[in-house]
Formats: C-alpha cells, structure tokens, sequence
C-alpha cells in the first residue's frame, strides 16, 4: 500500500476543462477508495488565461487546505504554458511532468531538467469526441505512467458525471489515451503496511 | 451516502434534505454555486420550495425576513458585498427573533476588490444578533447547516452558517450526505408560534420605547447566551443520529501538556492540523483549539480549554483597522478575568484570500517564542512591497 500523499498541479488555459480535470482525478481516486481533495488556483475565470488547479490523493482525510507547491505530477494542458520557465516550480525532485504536446517528452524533459512525458491529447480528443478537449486524456495518460489506480476508477467517475454519447465517446478516448502511455513509467516504490 | 462532491454543491443538497418552504437568494463569488445547484434541484423536480430569484441581496434577505415570519422555514445564502447589502435586514431578522438559516461563503470586503476569502463579511455583522458558526470542513459545512435548521427553531435566533469561500465552496473532497429520511426524522417540522396570521393579526418589529428597548436587547443576550447549550445539544444529538459531531461549541486537540495553544476558525484549523503533525518534532507540542461557534461567544468553554497554557496564538482573518484582530481582541477580554490567562500573540493571516501554507505553522510558534514578536500584527504580510510611509 503507498502511504504517502500525492499531490497534482494542472496547469492549463480557462475553457479547457482545468477544474473539471482536477474534480475527475479526484473523483476517480475516490472511486479507488482513496481520500481526495480538489480546488482551482481561484483566480477571475477568463478564456484562454493561464488557469491551474490541485489534487491531494492520500490513503488517510486530508486536512490541509493551502495550495500545492511542491506537486509530484505536473499535468499541463497547453504546450504553450511551457514559455513559462515557472511551470514546474517546487516539482519535486522526483517528480514527473505530463503535457498535452505534440513535442518529445524527452525534449521538454531535458529544457526543464525533469522527467517529462508527452501525449498529443488534442488529437485523440479531436478524434474521438470531435472538440479540443485534452483533460480525460491527459488523466488516462497519468494514471496509465503512475499506476497509483486503474483506469477503471476514471471511468466509475466519468460515469457520475457524463451520461449517453458524451461518455461513450469519454470511455473510447482514456482507452486509446492509455495505449499511448507506458504503463507504470512512473510508477513510485511501494510501501508495505 | 458518501460521495466526491464539491462543497458548494452538497451544500445545495444539505438544504434540500431540510424541506425549506422558502428560498430566496443572489448569486455572488463565492457562494454562486450553491445558487445554481439549488435552482438546479428545484428545476429538475428534486427539491420542492418557493425560490425567488431576486434582483439584490437586500430582497434576499428581505424576502427570506417575510416568509420567516410567515412561519415558513426560510434559507438565503450570500458572501461579501452581499452581507453588507444585507445588513439592515439581517439585524431585523435577528431582533424580530425569526428563525432562518444563511449560508455565508465568506469573502473578504472591498476595497480594494477581491473574490477572495477572509472573514470580513461575517465579522461586519457580528453585532447583528445571529448565531454564527464556522465549519473547518464541507462535512462540517454539510452537517452544521442541517443542525442549524434545528438550532434556529429551537432558539429563535436565525443561524449563520460560515465556510471559507473557494477553501471550501470551490473544493470537491468526499462528503457524506445523510438521507432524506434520516433528516426529516432527526429535524422535526418548524411550528412557530408568534407567525403571522390573517386569522389572528399582529405587528412585527414595529416602535420599542426607551421603556422597553433595553429589556429588548437583554432577552436577546440572554437567549444568544442559552443557545450555547442548544448549539451543543444539537451537535450531541446529531452525532448519537448520523454517528459523526461538528465541533460543539469548540474542540481542543493536540497535545494537553503543551504550553502554547493556537485558536482558528474555519479552513485555517485543518491546516493548522495538518502542520501540527507535520512538524511537530521541530516545533515542539501544541494544543490546537478549533473555534466553531462564534456567535454566541463561548466564553467559559475557551477559559477552559486554555487552562495551562503560557502563550496562545489567535488566528484572525479578519482585522478592524485601528484595534488590530477581532477575534484576538474578543479572547483577550474573555480571558482577561481568567487566572494565569496565557499571553496572547494575535496575527492575521490569509486576508483576501493569501494562501495560507503549513509551513508557517512552525513560524507562528517560533514567533511566540519572541519576545519582541508584536502583540498583533498582519503576519504575512510582506512589508518591503510597502512604500517605508505606509509600514
């Protein structure tokens, strides 16, 4: 069992489904049987304006309530976001760097000096639901490299929240979102309890 | 059942389990969400009340004051500008003794603008004669509010129900929901005896002579003062129900051998719990005192919890300019009549929404450990971005 928290920064741009990324990893962790905890970097909600959002998933209830500045995940919807060399501040030094780009996980990993792995999330979302919508993707691709829980959780938790076309065309998108995901690339060292 | 949901939408749902007859209510940061998610309910058949969309939150208020006195079992909700626009109405709420719930999702006043949170609108009326209650959690939020509904038409007093806006309104975190069954159950129908009645007209609220306005203001002293027993009870009784308690009038934890104590209220105790665990070796033990009823002002269960302690830190967020904290202010004098009161380090923290990290969990502790530490000060705010005229 892996004890420790683990905490999540989405980075993205207003109308890009941020906080709904955030809401649904949490929400899927929750399906796992984990504590959650999900907010946005509250700002004044404008298209297109730099937006990030924070998951706490932990195995005990999460009291702490401040924002996250040293996350173990970085989860960037826009590749765009990367001119700003800030991105990954307080990544932990072990952390790992997720983004929607159609650039090499090894090149942005290298200018940023951390792990880094890249999916060309508007793509698949483009295919499979028909509109730029990179976050279910991008969730599928983390929980696929991470292994921290299966995909199922993802989609018990899309099921809450997305019904009839909408969620079918969700369910096909993290499938093929996980294929293109190494699985357990970042898979942390488990803990015995 | 426990469900990931975000604090202002479960706090839709808590409302609607309580069967209000009336709701009216204005959007506003932060507490637009539970708007929204009520219309949303009513809209789609789940929740059955009269909600009156109103063009300002003085008619909000205003509406929820007619359909109190009506007998009815009436909730608003509203943040920041929208208490302050409510103020006149709020105080007549309170000295008419209607019973009814509001929702604070508190938000710092302007100016200069913020949407954030602090507690500078719930504090601007704390002279209103409300209850005031924070919840540190959306369970406690959740919990506190269906408690509320019976903690008003027990007392008579209306009942304000404060959860930090975006800390909480914004965040999705596993909340329990009790049933509707269990809630209807535990919350027996409001039957108020002094309503309005076409059959047996009377007037409300209308002209006190000098002969009778201080008796007026000490009746309703003293029933604010015997609701700190209801408040209790109510918590008591919820929990023996629904199996988990709110916070009573306050809770203590922590270590009760530590010499240094912390007082919060709201969001800032689960931080300052989770920072109390986490650098409990380097900072040494602490007893943490979680403030949950404001209004009434525990005064006897604060003397209590603080017994044995040499320094207490009281959080404020929320400052009046010219005296310094308001709620260190208030546990000043309550603890000034107190045998070896501690010594009381008083700061303001997370004003318009500055995040409020663990991290200064130690630092607040080694601040008391300062002598030349200020009795008061705004502790995170960084004086160099100051013109040196304005430190």
């Amino acid at each position: 069992m892996i004890g420790d928290m683990i905490e999540t920064r989405i980075h993205g741009r207003g109308g890009q489904g941020n906080v709904a990324a955030a809401y649904l990893l949490a929400a899927a962790a929750f399906e796992a049987g984990r504590y959650c905890q999900a907010f946005p970097a509250f700002g004044a909600e404008r298209r297109g304006a730099p937006v990030a959002a924070f998951v706490r998933i932990d195995a005990t209830p999460i009291h702490l309530r401040s924002q996250i500045r040293t996350p173990d995940y970085l989860v960037v919807q826009d590749d765009t976001l990367l001119l700003d060399p800030k991105i990954t501040a307080g990544l932990k030094a072990d952390g790992a760097m997720l983004v929607n780009s159609t650039r090499s996980g090894e090149e942005i990993g290298a200018h940023f000096d951390c792990r880094a792995f890249s999916v060309d999330a508007t793509a698949l979302a483009v295919a499979e639901i028909g509109r730029p919508i990179p976050n279910t993707a991008l969730l599928a691709a983390l929980l696929t490299l991470t292994g921290e829980f299966p995909l199922d959780a993802l989609a018990a938790a899309l099921k809450k929240r997305f019904h009839g076309a909408v969620l079918e065309k969700n369910m096909a998108l993290i499938e093929h979102a996980a294929d293109a995901a190494p699985k357990g690339l970042w898979a942390r060292e488990t803990v015995d309890a | 059942m426990r469900e990931a949901l975000e604090g202002s939408q479960a706090i839709a749902r808590a409302v609607a389990l309580c069967d209000p007859d009336v709701i009216a209510a204005y959007p506003i940061t932060p507490q637009t969400h539970i708007v929204e998610n009520i219309s949303k309910l009513v809209a789609e058949g789940d929740l059955h009340t009269e909600f009156v969309s109103v063009e300002s939150e003085f008619s909000a208020a205003s509406v929820a004051l007619g359909a109190a006195a009506t007998g009815a079992r009436a909730y608003t909700a509203t943040a920041s500008q929208g208490v302050l626009l409510m103020a006149e109405v709020l105080f007549n709420i309170a000295g008419m003794r209607l019973p009814m719930v509001m929702t604070v999702a508190n938000r710092a006043v302007s100016a200069p603008l913020s949407i954030w949170n602090d507690h500078a609108d719930s504090m601007a009326v704390r002279d209103a004669g409300w209850i005031q209650l924070h919840a540190t959690s959306n369970q406690e939020a959740v919990d506190t509010t269906i408690q509320a509904f019976r903690i008003t038409q027990d007392t008579e007093l209306p009942v304000m129900v404060c959860m930090d806006g975006f800390i909480l309104t914004h965040t999705l975190e596993p909340i329990d929901l009790p049933s509707h069954e269990d809630v209807r159950a535990w919350l027996p129908p409001l039957e108020f005896d002094r309503k309005l009645d076409p059959a047996d007209p009377k007037s409300m609220g209308m002209l006190v002579t000098p002969d009778f306005f201080p008796e007026v203001r000490h009746s309703h002293h003293s029933a604010m003062q015997k609701a700190l027993a209801t408040i209790e009870q109510a918590d008591a009784d919820f929990e023996s129900a629904f199996g988990r308690a709110s916070g009573g009038l306050l809770t203590v934890e922590g270590d009760p051998e530590a010499k240094i104590g912390l007082v919060a209220m709201g969001s800032t105790v689960g931080t300052m719990r989770a920072g109390m665990a986490h650098f409990q070796a380097e900072a040494g033990p602490a007893r943490l005192i979680n403030l949950r009823a404001y209004r009434p002002f525990p005064s006897q269960a604060l003397r209590d919890a603080v017994r044995g302690l040499d320094h207490l830190i009281v959080i404020d967020r929320a400052i009046s300019p010219g005296l310094g904290g308001i709620l260190g202010s208030e546990v000043a004098a309550v603890l000034s009549s107190a045998p070896d009161a501690p010594r009381i380090l008083n700061v303001a923290l997370g004003l318009g929404g500055r995040d409020i990290p663990e991290t200064l969990y130690p630092d607040l502790l080694a601040a008391v450990r300062d002598p030349d530490a200020p009795a008061f000060s705004v502790f995170d705010a960084d004086l160099k971005k100051l013109a040196p005229e304005d430190r």
